[in-house]
């Protein structure tokens, strides 16, 4: 023990310039507190596959989303040629959803209708997120005139009637798949922002970020690591719904005469063109309307879920 | 946790009666319109309940100009003349009349009893005022279908303002019940264009108030109803008029009419029981139901030919329908019988000409006395045509060729199926593209398309309705087709006396316009299809399909 | 409070002044003009009524007058609709789509909040489950399709209602049930998600576990707090139902603003557009001036003054 003793407070003694190192930038930030993002992540995804019902809405959407792609391909016949002679015919096993006013085979057609569906609703929604985000985050974290301003402009932008916007749209602009997803967007971030902005708001103001603005940590990292991880529960949400929101509203135009151009068909526009003969062919409205609502239905499921795993302070 | 199942209860019951409140409201309901099938008590009030798709946009006659319009003016206002059932003038606010040998002098003789809303006798100055107003150039708004009335003498020249006097104009009341009218050309049909709205007298109190047509209560009118009440965009009421001379024959004691423009809600009304009438011309039966109904309601199904034509037409202006083979192969590489018989189901005619049938000739109808045949379907022959005349232009492929048409649901099915049938049959590749009704107008109008939807129904029974149009110059001409011996033609039949000869002009005209030329590619002749409860009886349509609910009554 | 609400009212102002002027200039670059229909008229009548109307001046002159015209309270005359005033167009169809629109604002919210609030209350349970797949179900219809099946089922078939026409208490009930079962299901799963969220916030655990009256936490701070993002979704909700859902208008015939305001841009009714929209304008801020003041008295961390920061 006492040799041991005297033997360190020798090496004490000697210090080498091997024994300094530089510290990096890692270590400067070590008091930046911060929880690691990765394990957060991981527990979401944890507690997402416990969630059964959530769990089986992904499965079946990403069925859909199979299916809308390979759906087509597996059938004899396309969305487009005519049988006139065969128009109206109830599912059968030539015509497995039957066939439609002008002949036209139901099945491929309510798996096309799906695929431009989600189309419109999976664009239009990323197009709202990234719009709205980045917008309502600006206004909410910069505040004051930036908000001031940025808020009175959206709020212009909402209250131009949309089907005006949409009718000039799509008529400036050659009627398509893409001026359709433009002129549902060119409102519809709107209401991200809005709800991004609210969030942003409130949490700025919270004692974590506080601390961690104390601590130095620049905009960009408030930003990014706390303000919109925490804020991403109702933008999850709100994304969910603006997913079927779109593809609703795509629907609304198809009802207006102003969706995608025939022959091409959404979901939204099938049950549109059904709508006058249902009482009689049923399966012409039966078919794209439970797809339709089973997209809505599984969208929302799984956004509850995901929002339910994402934050943690519902955890048990 | 007693608390929490506490207000779970208060929230549940809150909702159940809020749902009760609104299913519970069925008890104390006002009963009537459920029962369809007797409706006895309705039947012996006699209220007619029909549907219109949309409100008409005036109740002035001289500013209508849609079919809306038509239907509530001939309830709200009575011409010289009434066209009956077969199509033959009666007499109306005109007691008689006397026509000049050379077809130029008419002399109105008025009835003495007949009387406004407010009982101030209806005269031949309240037809030269009304007449009057829709010519007189300073009008505002400006009478858009002021050349209804251009076949009195002078009447385009002073609405033009080449002539100022009005005296010169060829109306004048010789006294207060004989209204004397000259023509500028011997016009068959001029008697039967003044049972139209534009001819209707207009009480001389409207002079200075531009507002008056646009509150019913302000309406002075000498129809057998008057407009009662109005519910903006919603609702339109009809009252039998007591001062009405003829009232006797009118057995209605009210009509209302409802403004829904959902075809499918029309019908499921009707069959609720909550109209008595649906369908054509004001409304519309969707097409998808039409067979159903016509097994289910035979004897309340009809349909039936409507002097107007369905066609599409070419931009003989730009490439590739420049080329009369092209056009003709398109014409010829479809099945009309099918596109009537399994697209639009509503007993439509396969059309091959451009004059409707329903439209008179020298003895019989027009289109039985010269037979549309111009052209008849065949694809070998078309295909044939079409090589043809792409070896003409120096085409190896044919470009994709666009179709424009109307938003509309039955406009884009039997545009889809006409492009599948030239796909099938031409191989050529064809985009359909439904466009804005405003933009579609325009976008026809500039010549801007290669084939485009269009339709035309007839205002006044005479071929000239239809000829008219192809003219060169004329403003519903939107194919770029200009033709000086067909020009000619119509010009000729204008000043010709002798009727054969004005219809022989016309055959020869419509001979080049589509065997010649093949400008347009007729598709079918309209028809009206309605249904009408069986105890309604007396409804009258003409022959372009205009329906006068006036003498309707319940058995 | 006076300040802030003057402040408002001048943002409005500039708001309103923005709205018109896009909207003016994006309407009359719509190809169409109010003068066209199937059967043209000449083009000399075209060019008199158009310089009747004053659209053959070029349109910044157009623009100026029409400002000018509305400051004095001059909305002008519908250009399809003969001379009928906007303003009494308006004011009739907006009476038929508020009494529509209110009825079905109150459905929406009452049986919207309480859905959520049993679904949250029940996290996980039977009746969450149960109000969640109602709610999910509410918005996985589309409006037409609901209505068309409404109008079938229960007013052709079952004969209970009438298929058209808005004019007994009864007629109501069909309209209704299509305009709010989507803002039903919206409302449902906001107060839900946010009524979760203030569950398991500390502030709720310290009231429970300083012994707090249990009736109190929740209508103090559960309910307050949690029907925020409501609040929120209301404002603009009910101006979107209020100035009218033209579906359902189109389905029911009903002679609401949504109808007219599609048939004005199908007509090229320039007055009527610009009429239309500027209501419809004023109703949206009003609104959203409405819910800031709500949020206010709801949420007491927010003050008037500086917006809504805090």
């Amino acid at each position: 023990m006492a040799i041991n003793q005297t033997k360190t407070s020798q090496d004490h003694v000697i210090l080498t310039s091997e024994d300094f190192r530089k510290i990096g930038t890692d270590e400067k930030n070590s008091e930046v507190i911060q929880r690691e993002s990765l394990s957060a992540w991981r527990d979401a995804w944890q507690r997402l596959r416990e969630n059964k019902i959530a769990m089986t809405a992904l499965i079946i959407l990403a069925l859909i989303i199979i299916a809308s792609i390979f759906g087509p391909l597996i059938s004899d016949f396309n969305h487009y040629t005519n049988d006139l002679v065969n128009t109206n015919q109830p599912p059968s096993s030539i015509h497995w959803f039957g066939t439609d006013e002008l002949g036209r085979d139901m099945f491929v057609r309510t798996w096309m209708g799906a695929r431009i569906s989600l189309i419109v609703g999976l664009a239009a929604a990323l197009i709202d997120l990234i719009i709205g985000v980045i917008y309502g985050g600006t206004m909410g974290f910069f505040g004051g005139r930036v908000d001031e301003i940025m808020n009175k402009f959206s709020e212009i932008l909402y209250s131009i009637p949309y089907l005006l916007v949409t009718i000039l749209l799509l008529v400036v602009l050659e009627p398509s798949l893409g001026t359709i997803i433009l002129a549902l967007t060119i409102t519809g971030w709107i209401n991200m922002s809005w709800i991004v902005r609210g969030e942003m708001i409130q949490l700025k103001n919270r004692e974590f970020v506080l601390a961690s603005r104390s601590m130095g940590a620049g905009n960009a990292r408030l930003i990014f690591r706390h303000l919109l991880p925490n804020a991403v529960g109702p933008i999850i949400v709100t994304l969910t719904l603006s997913v079927p929101s779109a593809i609703f509203s795509e629907a609304f135009l198809s009802f207006l005469g102003l969706g995608v151009q025939a022959p091409v068909a959404s979901l939204g526009s099938m049950i549109s063109d059904a709508l006058t003969g249902w009482m009689y062919y049923p399966w012409r409205m039966l078919f794209p309307a439970i797809l339709i609502s089973l997209i809505m239905l599984c969208f929302n499921i799984f956004g509850d879920g995901l929002r339910d795993a994402l934050d943690p302070k519902l955890k048990k | 946790m007693n608390k929490k199942r506490l207000l779970s209860m208060l929230a549940l019951i809150l909702i159940v009666s809020t749902v009760l409140a609104a299913c519970g409201s069925n008890n104390n309901r006002e009963d009537g319109a459920s029962n369809g099938a007797g409706k006895p008590a309705e039947a012996k009030e006699q209220v007619l309940h029909i549907n219109m798709s949309a409100e008409p946009p005036t109740f002035d006659p001289g500013q209508a100009q849609d079919s809306q319009a038509n239907t509530a003016l001939k309830l709200m206002y009575e011409g010289l003349v009434r066209v009956d059932d077969a199509g033959k003038e009666v007499p109306a606010a005109a007691e008689s009349w006397e026509i000049s040998p050379d077809g130029l002098q008419y002399k109105f003789n008025l009835r003495k009893d007949a009387v406004w809303s407010n009982g101030d006798p209806v005269t031949a100055n309240d037809f030269v005022f009304a007449w009057q107003r829709v010519l007189d150039p300073t009008t505002v708004p400006a009478a858009p279908y002021a050349y209804q009335l251009g076949y009195i003498k002078n009447a385009m020249a002073y609405n033009a303002k080449k002539v100022t006097d009005f005296s010169k104009v060829g109306i004048k009341a010789t006294d207060e019940y004989t209204l004397e009218v000259t023509l500028e050309n011997p016009t068959p049909y001029f008697l039967g264009l003044t049972s139209f709205y534009t001819f209707y007298p207009v009480h001389g109190s409207v002079q200075n108030n531009a507002a008056w047509a646009t509150d019913y209560k302000s309406m002075i009118t000498n129809g057998a109803f008057n407009l009662s009440n109005w519910t903006t965009g919603q609702k339109l009421e009809f009252t039998k008029n007591d001062k009405y001379w003829d009232k006797s024959n009118i057995k209605l004691s009210k009509i209302e009419a409802s403004l829904v423009a959902s075809g499918a809600s029309e019908l499921s009304s009707y069959k609720s029981g909550q109209l008595d009438f649906a369908g054509a011309p004001n409304g519309e039966i969707p097409s998808d139901s039409i067979p159903t109904m016509e097994k289910q309601l035979p004897k309340e199904f009809s349909k039936k030919g409507t002097a107007g034509t369905y066609y599409y037409e070419f931009n003989v202006t730009a490439k590739p329908f420049d080329n009369v083979k092209i056009r003709k192969a398109f014409s010829m590489a479809m099945s009309r019988q099918d596109i009537v018989d399994k697209v639009t189901l509503g007993g439509q005619i396969p059309a091959f000409g451009f004059v409707a049938p329903g439209i008179k000739g020298v003895k019989d109808e027009f289109r039985t006395e010269y037979k549309d045949n111009f052209f008849t379907e065949n694809v070998e022959e078309a295909k044939k045509l079409l090589a043809e005349g792409m070896a003409e232009e120096g085409y190896t492929t044919l470009p994709e060729i666009t179709l424009i048409y109307n938003s509309s649901e039955s406009h884009k099915k039997i545009a889809l199926a006409i492009a599948d049938m030239w796909k099938n049959n031409l191989g050529v590749e064809v985009k359909t593209e439904n466009l804005e009704w405003g933009v579609f107008l325009e976008t026809r109008q500039n010549l801007n398309y290669q084939v485009a939807r269009a339709g035309w129904s007839a205002d006044y029974n005479d071929p000239m309705n239809f000829m008219d149009l192809w003219k060169t110059g004329s403003g519903n001409n939107d194919s770029g087709f200009s033709n000086a011996e067909y020009d000619k033609l119509v010009k000729d039949t204008l000043v010709s006396q002798d009727n054969a000869v004005r219809m022989e002009k016309m055959a020869a005209a419509e001979k080049i316009l589509i065997q010649d030329e093949q400008v347009l590619l007729p598709i079918y002749y309209y028809s009206n299809v309605s249904l009408t409860k069986e105890n309604v009886k007396g409804i009258s349509v003409n022959y372009n399909g205009a329906i006068d609910f006036s003498r309707a009554y319940f058995e | 409070m006076v300040r802030y609400v003057a402040n408002k009212f001048f943002y409005m102002l500039i708001s309103l002044l923005i709205l018109i002027s896009a909207t003016f200039f994006l309407m009359k670059a719509i190809p169409g003009d109010p003068f066209q229909a199937e059967k043209k008229v000449s083009a000399e009548m075209k060019a008199r009524l158009m310089e009747q109307y004053g659209l053959d001046k070029p349109l910044y002159v157009q623009y100026f007058k029409y400002l000018g015209d509305i400051a004095t309270g001059d909305f002008g005359i519908s250009m399809k609709k003969l001379n009928q005033d906007v303003t009494k167009i308006i004011s009739d169809t907006f009476q038929t789509s508020l009494k529509l629109g209110l009825v079905a604002i109150v459905i929406a919210v009452v049986v919207g909040v309480l859905l959520g609030m049993l679904a949250a209350l029940y996290h996980r349970k039977l009746i969450d489950n149960v109000a969640m797949i109602l709610a999910v179900l509410g918005m996985a219809v589309p409006s037409f399709v609901l209505a068309s099946l409404l109008q079938y089922y229960l007013a052709e078939k079952a004969g209970w209602f009438n298929v058209l026409g808005f004019d007994k208490p009864l007629d109501y009930v069909l309209p209704v049930m299509a305009l709010s079962a989507q803002p039903i299901a919206f409302i449902a799963r906001l107060t839900r998600s946010s009524m979760l969220e203030v569950l398991h916030a500390d502030y709720i655990k310290t009231a429970k576990a300083k012994g707090l009256n249990w009736l109190t936490i929740m209508f103090r701070h559960v309910i307050r707090n949690g029907i925020l993002p409501v609040v929120t979704y209301v404002g603009p909700m009910t101006a979107n139902i209020i100035t009218g859902s033209v579906v359902i208008e189109q389905v029911f015939g009903i002679g609401g603003i949504g109808k007219v305001f599609v048939e004005s841009i199908t007509n090229r009714d320039y007055t009527l557009i610009m009429g239309v929209t500027i209501f419809y304008g004023v109703i949206l801020m009003v609104a959203r001036f409405l819910t800031d003041i709500a949020y206010v008295m709801i949420d007491p961390r927010i003050k008037l003054s500086g917006g809504k920061e805090g």
